[in-house]
């Protein structure tokens, strides 16, 4: 197990290089300059010593292989460069929008999984009556239902029954769970329901694959109650494929939150990232793609280590 | 009693030379899907004939008018009338859905074949390279492309927004067709075909290519419902299609987002239209997979 673990450990290293490498061309490709993009991108005039002076503070006059190197060698102590508009640290930046981010894509991942276990489970066993044909339906709206416009359908659904609307200033769970609770559920449910449309679909189906198998019919032969052959035999094996998918949808919510933070007015990674673009920050662009790409990479290597721990079989198989 | 038999044996040869009754007949969800994807497609085409009123004109006399004869899913802050902004819409999100999807995954299917054709290192470079895009959400590689290449509008469509939502669709496709298409290496024809001399564009291009349309098909469709939402997800943000060029997404920003409280007739229309078009695809792709593909069949 521990050289299980150390082996997935190692393999991730190489990749967030690549991607690291990766982030750094891709904002390189840039026909032009980045800083004269940013500084005329309101039309306003500029004059070339202006652009000069500002690309040498950057240090975007170095050549492209210092940069590469001072990008790279910034990473391993955690520097990701200075913001280009606010001048902060991109990593304080990134910081302080994390936890409201980090909240929201967790109670997401939480309402995905308590709609999406129960009706795919529900859908396979009941395979063909008018369950299944709910949930079918369910899966079928929620993945054409775009999330901020749902998102913006539940505002008015507040404001028609309830007649008052969220907080838009963020309270942090320790200060007052309740408020928090009250501002964050609602934009958690407008991305959650996506995410349980596609949870759902997986479950139902691998469920219906597993009701297949033999050892569901060794276990049914033998005599046990259908509640434990779904719960212990179908159900543990069932969920393995839903593991993956939650941790990487949970992984880009925490960089796909871009829209549904923008209509629930939330200050978080998504914001930040939408007012980076539109002010032409480079350097907030870099930081917070190589930031969401890690979170991925992350995010698998827990999903390894997961499967690990579920599934016997990979701990005992190959030695590995 | 012969003519009967012979029109019964008639009909289902037919149906079975003509691909697409075939898939209408047993398709009946997929059929319901093209009907709405072909009428969506009238509507755009057939848009100025079709809308009642100029999409972009505003007429401030009439603004914020709920739902009436006149105008059928009212007015907006602008008193531009929203029925007419949704058929011009379609052709909006139709030509740069449709035209993102194709590339993307024309791209893609290529960069999959020709990977899963040569093998070896090729294939492994280019499968590390596929991993490592994969690790980007979505919104947020079509958001730095934009960044990236800002905007330039050839015949009033933004070939960048194009190519912002295509590339993160690259990758995906690239991966699934190179699974496909690595059974296909595998079968005897591609050996005969390299036995006989052909280059290896030529047995990529004539023979792999052809033999991956039904996948490369399911994605299409697929791929055309994420690329309308992802146009429309951008214009939302204001990144996509920019201002008074009616989409569907647009309609949901900017003054839509003051005044949906009150007069949420101009976000709940906009907001069927994204749905109902982003539904018929799927279903669309959905049954076209259950069609050509019978071993997914639920």
């Amino acid at each position: 197990m521990l050289r299980y673990v150390a082996h997935r450990l190692l393999l991730a290293i190489p990749t967030l290089i690549g991607v690291a490498v990766i982030t750094f061309f891709i904002l390189r490709v840039v026909p032009g300059d980045i800083v004269a993009a940013k500084m005329r991108s309101d039309g306003a005039q500029v004059t070339e010593e202006v652009i000069e002076r500002e690309r040498a503070r950057l240090g975007l006059d170095e050549p492209i292989s210092a940069q590469f190197i001072k990008w790279m060698t910034g990473l391993v102590r955690l520097d990701l460069g200075k913001s280009m508009w606010t001048e902060r640290p991109v990593i304080e930046e990134i910081a302080a929008r994390f936890q409201l981010t980090f909240q929201v894509a967790l109670m997401a991942t939480i309402v995905a999984c308590c709609l999406a276990i129960p009706f795919g489970t529900m859908a396979a066993l009941f395979r063909g009556n008018w369950f299944d044909a709910f949930v079918r339906l369910f899966a079928v709206a929620g993945l054409a239902v775009p999330s901020f416009w749902f998102g913006m359908l539940i505002l008015l659904g507040l404001l028609l029954t309830i007649g008052t609307l969220p907080p838009i200033i963020f309270t942090p769970i320790y200060r007052d769970p309740l408020a928090n609770l009250w501002q964050l559920i609602w934009p958690a449910l407008a991305v959650g329901y996506r995410f349980s449309a596609v949870l759902t679909r997986i479950v139902r189906s691998s469920l219906l694959e597993v009701l297949g198998e033999d050892y569901i019919r060794t276990a049914r032969a033998k005599g046990v109650y259908e509640s434990v052959v779904v719960r212990r035999h179908a159900l543990r094996n069932a969920l393995l494929p839903a593991v993956t998918i939650i941790g990487l949808e949970f992984a880009f919510l925490l960089g796909g939150l871009v829209v549904t933070e923008q209509v629930f007015n939330l200050n978080g990674l998504g914001k930040l990232f939408v007012q980076s673009i539109s002010r032409h920050d480079f350097t907030l662009i870099q930081g917070m793609v190589m930031v969401f790409a890690s979170f991925y990479i992350v995010a698998n290597l827990v999903i390894d280590l997961l499967y690990a721990v579920l599934d016997p079989r990979i701990r005992y198989g190959r030695g590995k | 009693m012969a003519d009967l038999a012979f029109t019964r044996t008639r009909s289902v040869t037919s149906a079975s030379r003509n691909p697409l009754v075939d898939f209408c007949r047993t398709q009946p969800i997929g059929l319901i899907a093209l009907m709405i994807v072909v009428a969506m497609m009238l509507a755009g085409i057939f848009a100025d004939h079709i809308a009642p009123y100029n999409p972009v004109a505003a007429d401030l006399v009439v603004m914020l008018q709920p739902p009436s004869a006149d105008h059928l899913a009212g007015t907006d802050s602008f008193g531009r009338d929203i029925f007419s902004r949704i058929i011009y819409g379609a052709r909006t999100a139709l030509v740069i859905g449709l035209c993102s999807a194709l590339l993307g995954c024309t791209i893609g299917a290529l960069l999959g074949a020709t990977s899963a054709y040569f093998g070896g290192l090729t294939d492994d470079v280019v499968q590390r390279c596929i991993d490592l895009l994969l690790s980007f959400p979505l919104i947020v590689l079509a958001m730095v492309v934009v960044a990236v290449l800002g905007r330039n509008p050839i015949l009033g469509v933004d070939v960048n927004l194009v190519l912002a939502i295509a590339i993160p669709i690259v990758p995906q496709v690239a991966r699934v067709i190179r699974s496909s298409a690595l059974v296909i290496r595998q079968l005897p024809y591609i050996e005969a075909a390299r036995v006989a001399g052909y280059s290896h564009l030529r047995i990529v291009v004539r023979h792999m290519i052809p033999n991956l349309s039904a996948p490369y098909l399911i994605l299409l469709t697929a791929y055309i419902a994420q690329a309308i939402l992802l146009e429309a997800a951008l214009s939302f943000l204001g990144l996509g299609v920019a201002e008074p060029t009616p989409a569907w997404g647009l309609m949901l920003s900017g003054s839509a987002s003051d005044f949906f409280l009150q007069a949420p007739w101009i976000i709940l229309f906009p907001g069927l239209a994204i749905s109902l078009a982003v539904f018929a695809f799927n279903m669309l792709g959905d049954a076209v997979r259950d069609w050509l593909d019978p071993k997914f069949k639920t």
